[in-house]
């Protein structure tokens, strides 16, 4: 079990023992000799496999009028839906895969009648999985950086595979995977279910009457470790004293042993594993960048606004279409055709007996059929925040008093928020487009303050997060919360005069982008640097200290209806 | 697998304000939906599956679509075959989240419109959902129109269908309950107001919770009748205090004093309209017949204040604490 391929490759196999009780893997890979390498033995995994994609809509995946049989035999012929008969589903580009997508195969995997296999070929750390799903996945394996030298042959298929319910859990065990997960900060008593399941799968697999260490620490490294959320504390790092609250410690194994039945108790105890050691295996497949990702407070499996940033639709008449509804054709809508013969086929042979005119097709106007998109053309509302030291210095609380008001309007309007916050040598999207203002006040707050201002590489971040959410059709409009004094320029020199330059140039672009905006200056007195940015931008100008939260909300009433 | 009873009530570790909220509901249908938000994984689900093997059974005509109490109240539009008294479980009927119109509310039964050259009607599942729960998953997921009709029938207790050349009603009367994550975005504040009760739950913080929740469960899949046969009693006993609240429900008396706090504590709380109070007043009087009180005390309305006032306060979106906290603040400071 040493590389990530031959842990995707042992989560398949154990798939292959209990599909739906483990619900399926989530594999990282793009394309190339390792994923096909996979998919090979996707392939060969037991049952019907269908391939899904995410895009795919209710009627594929639920049902629906099948047409052709419709017409033919005159009565209503029911397609059945992929979610109807069991089946792994394999989803490929799964990090295009939007929530409600996978609140529908969730509902499928919680009837344990699927397993889904997500191949995510997400490249951003913030492409991939949404929550909802990948919770629901046993595994997890991220296969990037993988070259082909590293591709084995294929395990040999699995001999044994007695039942898995035919596996003795030992009663150590639980507490053991239990004291893990809380090690590992892991908190969803799904994961901790699925890790059991995952460890009797592996038992069965190897055809062995009870649970052993060996499929612990398969477990712990399959389902818990990736979905580690903290860097746990090895033992020898740490006295064993001063643990606190997450305590590996052997002082409660006995405890846990002690408690429900207490016969078979003797042989267990000596099965059981000591902490550090399951500790360990899990650690060694803990992605390396868990450190830096919990910087940002998202780790590999919980994605911070996963769900949020993708929702987004075009506006208008484009976008993912939904189910199309009777209606009226009022010049402002299309009609969708297949939909209004569907629902005209069936009454044909009726309508035909009792038509004067000799039509082949009878449409009535009942039977229409609009097409409807989902069209959100949401806003967003991109915070960019100065966190230098000179605001830190005044008033960087202040400001985020003043956030968190515009937060408050922008909840009242439904509307997505960004946070961008620049200091020191740069600016950072602390926040990607997202509909959780707790996230974002949660972001905030933890905000430090410090070192120069880089005010262009701020509203350049701004710009581009901007640009990006266009493309998703949103609307982008930027707050700038600044105390205006740039000294940083864009490329990092600390030289006043061409922060200047470049914060103004800054302006004129985001302007020329048709990105309204709104400047709120947080210093103690007004700065005419910042008044004549805002004119620049033809933004609102708003100074902070006579900015009461009636005139910050109209302002930004005002800002957002322009 | 479908086959398998669901996991038993009583087995569910913890999540009490989430078990209570589900028990009020049984006991009084009017309190209300129940709309349970919170963290993935910790049994939200399970805990509204579970109502249909707890609840008890009830008479119904065995061939009626809306599940109807004597064949007098059986729709007149419904041709039924069967016409004896049967015992069923109470109906948890779940709605999927790519469900169409038609299938929720119903529409013509174009096979019998065609075979018969008649209009026929065909339930959907809000028909069969009356007289028990209708789930949805992920309702902040689900289509808004759906959404709206779905309240709009729970509270009138009515479905009405005038569509194809239709017209037809039918009792639809259900606990309507949702569930949802926060984080996959947020319910309209309309809509929150219409769900009676509101919980939160959260995954269970110390280990040994957890590993009690696991091994439960974990025994529930693996030695499933044991399982069963182990908890039967525990549902029984609480089945049976459900029944005996459901009687003395109506004999339950109000004390004035009471009436006054739930007046007091909406204002103080500032929560829009007069559904707070009579939904935070029905949940207070089925607690009390829950818990075998014959008056219903401040004491029962301290304890369901937080889940029937929390979603009707103004929502302040920043405020980290969430709402429950804030109601807890104000139930101690007004009722002290």
């Amino acid at each position: 079990m040493s590389g990530p391929l031959q842990r995707a490759r042992l989560a398949l196999r154990l798939l292959a023992v209990d599909p739906s009780g483990l619900g399926g893997a989530h594999l990282r890979a793009r394309t190339g000799p390792v994923r096909a390498a996979l998919e090979a033995d996707i392939n060969a995994l037991p049952g019907p496999i269908r391939r899904i994609h995410p895009a795919i809509t209710d009627e594929q995946l639920f049902g629906g009028v099948d047409l052709s049989a419709t017409l033919a035999e005159g009565r209503t012929v029911r397609a059945a839906g992929l979610l109807e008969t069991p089946c792994t589903l394999v989803l490929p580009m799964a990090e295009r895969c939007r929530s409600d997508l996978a609140a529908r195969l969730g509902a499928a995997l919680d009837r344990q009648s699927h397993c889904v296999i997500a191949l995510d070929e997400g490249v951003e750390p913030e492409e991939g999985l949404p929550p909802a799903l990948a919770d629901r996945l046993a595994f997890s394996v991220d296969l990037e950086d993988l070259s082909l030298r590293d591709i084995g042959p294929a395990d040999p298929p699995p001999t044994g595979a007695r039942r898995t319910d035919a596996v003795h859990v030992p009663t150590g065990a639980i507490s053991d995977l239990a004291l893990l997960a809380e090690s590992l900060g892991v908190e969803s008593p799904r994961a901790l279910l699925l890790a059991l399941r995952a460890a009797r799968a592996h038992a069965a697999l190897e055809d062995r009457a009870e649970l052993e260490a060996a499929d612990l620490t398969v477990a712990a490294a399959l389902v818990l470790a990736p979905r580690a959320t903290r860097l746990p504390q090895m033992e020898d790092d740490t006295p064993e004293a001063e643990e606190e609250p997450p305590p590996p410690p052997p002082p409660e194994e006995p405890e846990n042993a002690e408690q429900p039945d207490a016969p078979a108790q003797e042989q267990e105890q000596d099965m059981m594993i000591p902490q550090d050691l399951l500790l360990e295996a899990a650690a060694a497949v803990l992605p390396a960048d868990l450190l830096a990702r919990l910087a940002v407070g998202s780790s590999g499996m919980v994605r911070a606004g996963g769900s949020g940033a993708g929702q987004q639709r075009k506006g208008n008449r484009r976008g993912r279409p939904m189910p199309a509804r009777q209606g009226r054709l009022d010049g402002t809508n299309r009609l969708d055709l297949i939909g209004t013969l569907r629902a005209a086929a069936p009454w044909q042979p009726l309508r035909r007996t009792h038509a004067k005119t000799a039509q082949s097709l009878h449409v009535r106007a009942s039977d229409f059929r609009i097409k409807r998109y989902k069209e959100m053309s949401d806003r967003l509302l991109i915070f960019v925040v100065d966190a230098s030291g000179s605001a830190a210095m005044t008033r960087l609380a202040e400001a985020k008093g003043a956030v968190e008001l515009l937060l408050g309007e922008a909840y009242a309007r439904r509307d997505h928020v960004a946070l961008v916050a620049f200091r020191g040598e740069g600016a950072d999207v602390l926040l990607p487009p997202t509909r959780s203002l707790v996230q974002t006040k949660r972001r905030l707050a933890a905000l430090p303050g410090g070192g120069g201002t880089p005010l262009a590489a701020g509203m350049q971040a701004a710009l581009e997060v901007g640009l990006g959410a266009r493309s998703k059709g949103m609307t982008p409009t930027v707050a700038l919360l600044t105390d205006g004094r740039a000294n940083i320029a864009l490329d990092g020199q600390a030289d006043r005069q061409a922060a200047g330059a470049d914060a103004t140039r800054m302006a004129r672009l985001l302007r020329g982008n048709n990105m309204p905006g709104l400047v709120i200056d947080m210093s103690p007195r007004p700065q005419r640097p910042l008044r004549a940015l805002a004119e620049v931008l033809d933004a609102p100008y708003i100074p902070l200290p006579r900015a009461d939260s009636k005139r910050l909300s109209t302002a930004v009433s005002a800002a957002l209806d322009a | 697998m479908s086959s398998r009873q669901p996991f038993p009530f009583s087995a569910i570790v913890g999540q009490d304000e989430m078990k209570q909220a589900m028990i009020l509901t049984a006991i009084d249908p009017t309190i209300g939906g129940v709309l349970v938000f919170g963290d993935r994984g910790t049994g939200k689900s399970t805990a509204v599956r579970a109502l249909s093997g707890l609840l008890p059974q009830i008479t119904a005509v065995a061939g009626c679509p809306v599940n109807a109490e004597t064949r007098a109240a059986c729709p007149e539009w419904a041709t039924i075959t069967d016409e004896s008294l049967i015992e069923k479980p109470t109906p948890v009927v779940d709605l999927p989240l790519g469900v169409t119109e038609d299938r929720v509310v119903g529409a013509l039964d174009i096979e019998r419109a065609l075979s018969h050259g008649e209009k026929a009607f065909e339930p959907g599942l809000l028909a069969r959902a009356n007289r028990g729960y209708l789930y949805i998953d992920e309702v902040n997921l689900l289509e808004d129109h759906v959404v709206d009709l779905l309240l709009d029938v729970a509270q009138s207790g009515e479905n009405v269908v005038e569509r194809e050349g239709l017209s037809i009603r039918h009792p639809a009367r259900f606990v309507l309950v949702g569930s949802g994550n926060p984080e996959e975005g947020e319910l309209r504040p309309q809509l929150l107001d219409r769900f009676g009760l509101s919980v939160e739950v959260a995954s269970p913080r110390d280990v040994e919770t957890r590993i009690e929740v696991i091994r439960r469960r974990d025994a529930y899949e693996t030695d499933h009748a044991r399982f069963m046969d182990a908890w039967a009693e525990a549902d029984a006993i609480l089945r049976d205090q459900i029944v005996a609240a459901r009687s003395a429900l109506k004999t339950r008396e109000t004390p004035d004093a009471t009436l006054r706090a739930c007046a007091e504590l909406c204002i103080a709380l500032g929560s829009d309209g007069l559904r707070g109070e009579l939904t935070l007043l029905r949940a207070a009087r089925a607690l009390a017949a829950f818990e075998g009180f014959e008056t219903v005390e401040i004491q029962h309305v301290k304890a369901v204040a937080p889940s029937a006032l929390r979603h009707r306060l103004r929502r302040d979106p920043l405020d980290e604490a969430g709402t429950g906290a804030r109601v807890g603040r104000v139930v101690a400071e007004v009722l002290g």
